[in-house]
């Protein structure tokens, strides 16, 4: 009994100081300072390649346990794998308005979600959808190629503007320090979310993202999103981007609004005569 | 097979042959060599238009190739006196928005010009060659399969792929002029050529490394490319279609050859082979330009925003009951 109390307490303890190590270890996913990228011809650290994720975050962005499917018919295969979540710190800092709105966003989410129907995902979203995604790197503009919806991103390097008009996945300028390409991202329109968990922004957001090379085929993601209208500050997300390495790898189509035309205008289909 | 490789010679003769008649100044010259990517291919980076008057097929009536400059301006005002024409007002055309009124008609921006009568360089009637015989069968299957899916504004599935914001006509292949906003931007890094479409953001990724095509049953809208450097020349090959989007009845089997060279600082000459067995007796060819514009290109969230779609179709439906109810006074009467 005493040497059961005594091993509870021991595990309860190691969990209680490994638990914030490991999180931390797993949110920060410090790029190591040693490492330097293969440049491309014109010196940059070379990102080109096609990057994907390995998390849930589009389930939901922050921590949460497995679940059901949201759509019935699709029983285990549509349930939500669980998630140690990428919000640095765990909690996204809403307005307390803002929070009731994420769950009433949860709540409605087969209904509202943009990616049910296959409307552009925006900023960070796009990355961690789940779908592989290219970098087209060239000293100017460098693009980023999403499978999903086919959307895309131009950062410019050099022809730097405001934005011209809201957008879905916003305008951006890069610019490289050392080792990190950095881009900064605003003019959102505010229809976008940041997972299917209805957590969302306004057309305030700016978003800062910055790309880290770590290894051959890792790059830390390192996001910073800011919303006054939305959150209370600041906050922080990060996780790794992982290559892909076959070598026939290449971006396929995926295009979605073919998938999506009977529900969303299936109730507007001619009905036969009676 | 022999027919194809005299088919493309021809064409490739009839080509030079007409941009000697066309840009006289710069075949006077030694070649143009393009500026160089840092890793050392032509550069084809920026933006481009292939906005153009000039029709696919030669108009019928017209028997030359090649226009004088007058009667090229004269067709190209006629064109664009057509374009701008304006509808009556209460009409059901006049619905849609005034494309002169937002600039979208070509005239407003920059256009390739071009002295030719026709795209089509062969064959040398500037038409598309005839039907095989599988080409009639399949293109009357068509018509009967979409006959069956219904009126245009009877669902969404059976009105056009522009209307429901799938794709238009600019990123092909063959890439075509799209009535608007014909806009394009070129980035290459080593290995890859991609271009970007404003039209409904479409990219093609050309990879250059040699790598065969995929499986058969990996099928896309816009197929799969692959291309390769020859001199200065970047030859894009493309297949793997789906099939649903048809250029000028064409089939999945369509094979597209594109061949872009850069002719000057603000011109690339864009030509293109169509060799579909089934559906045409003979390959054929086209050949057009892209001319430099000023960027950047801004966000086309088509479907994001199609409440034209949404509308017609709640108009439709509304005009059936608007006409059941009168059908039942009728009755009753």
């Amino acid at each position: 009994m005493r040497n059961r109390l005594l091993i509870g307490t021991t595990l309860a303890l190691m969990a209680g100081w490994l638990l914030p190590v490991l999180t931390r270890v797993a949110a920060q996913a410090p790029a190591s300072p040693a490492y330097r990228a293969p440049r491309t011809p014109d010196g940059k650290p070379n990102l080109n390649g096609i990057w994907q994720t390995m998390n849930t975050a589009n389930w939901n962005i922050e921590p949460h346990p497995a679940g059901p499917s949201p759509a019935r018919e699709l029983g285990a295969a549509g349930a939500v794998p669980a998630g140690l979540g990428i919000v640095d710190g765990g909690e996204i800092p809403y307005l307390p308005a803002a929070r009731k709105k994420q769950q009433e966003n949860y709540a409605n989410r087969l209904k509202l979600d943009p990616e049910i129907k296959c409307y552009l995902p925006g900023v960070p979203r796009a990355t961690y959808q789940g779908m592989p995604f290219q970098i087209i790197q060239s000293t100017k503009h460098i693009m980023l190629i999403h499978e999903f919806a086919g959307a895309v991103r131009t950062i410019y390097m050099t022809d730097q503007t405001e934005a011209p008009a809201d957008s879905w996945m916003g305008w951006s300028n890069g610019r490289w320090e050392g080792e990190t390409l950095v881009v900064d991202t605003k003019g959102f329109n505010d229809l976008s979310w940041l997972d299917r968990a209805g957590n969302f922004h306004s057309d305030a957001l700016h978003v800062v993202e910055r790309f880290t090379p770590r290894s051959a085929e890792t790059i830390t993601y390192d996001v910073t999103l800011e919303d006054s209208k939305v959150f209370s500050r600041p906050w922080k997300m990060s996780m790794p981007l992982y290559k892909h390495v076959e070598r026939n790898a290449q971006i396929l189509e995926f295009r979605c609004v073919e998938f999506v035309e009977d529900l969303l205008y299936g109730h507007l289909r001619k009905q036969p005569a009676k | 097979m022999k027919r194809t490789v005299f088919g493309v010679v021809a064409a490739v003769l009839l080509a030079a042959a007409a941009s000697a008649a066309q840009t006289p100044s710069a075949k006077q010259t030694r070649p143009y060599k393009a500026p160089r990517t840092a890793d050392g291919q032509p550069d084809l980076q920026g933006f481009w238009t292939n906005s153009t008057y000039t029709p696919l097929e030669r108009p019928d009536g017209v028997t030359k190739a090649i226009y004088t400059p007058e009667e090229a301006e004269a067709a190209i005002k006629l064109a664009v006196q057509r374009e701008s024409a304006q509808t009556e007002p209460g009409t059901t055309a006049d619905v849609h928005y005034d494309f002169s009124q937002f600039g979208l008609d070509r005239s407003q921006s920059l256009f390739v010009r071009n002295l030719r009568t026709s795209l089509i360089v062969d064959p040398p009637n500037g038409k598309i060659p005839p039907l095989t015989e599988e080409g009639k069968r399949r293109t009357a299957q068509r018509a009967e399969d979409a006959k069956k899916l219904g009126g245009r504004w009877d669902s969404a599935e059976s009105n056009q792929l522009d209307d429901r914001c799938l794709i238009m006509a600019g990123p092909g292949p063959p890439m075509m002029d799209a009535a608007y906003n014909s806009n394009y931007q070129i980035v290459q890094p080593p290995g890859v050529v991609m271009i970007l479409t404003e039209m409904i953001h479409d990219v093609r990724i050309v990879t250059l490394d040699g790598r065969p095509q995929p499986d058969a049953k990996v099928r896309q809208w816009m197929g799969v490319s692959r291309g390769r450097w020859e001199g200065e020349t970047l030859v894009v090959e493309t297949t793997n279609f789906n099939g649903k989007n048809p250029f000028r009845g064409s089939d999945e089997n369509m094979k597209v050859i594109e061949r872009f060279t850069r002719l000057s600082d603000d011109t690339i000459e864009y030509k293109f082979t169509i060799d579909d067995p089934t559906m045409w007796t003979r390959p054929w060819s086209a050949e057009s330009a892209m001319k430099k514009t000023v960027g950047p290109i801004f966000e086309h969230a088509c479907h994001e925003g199609n409440f034209g779609l949404y509308n017609t179709l709640v108009g439709a439906r509304l005009e059936e009951k608007r006409q059941a109810e009168e059908a039942l006074k009728k009755g009753s009467k």
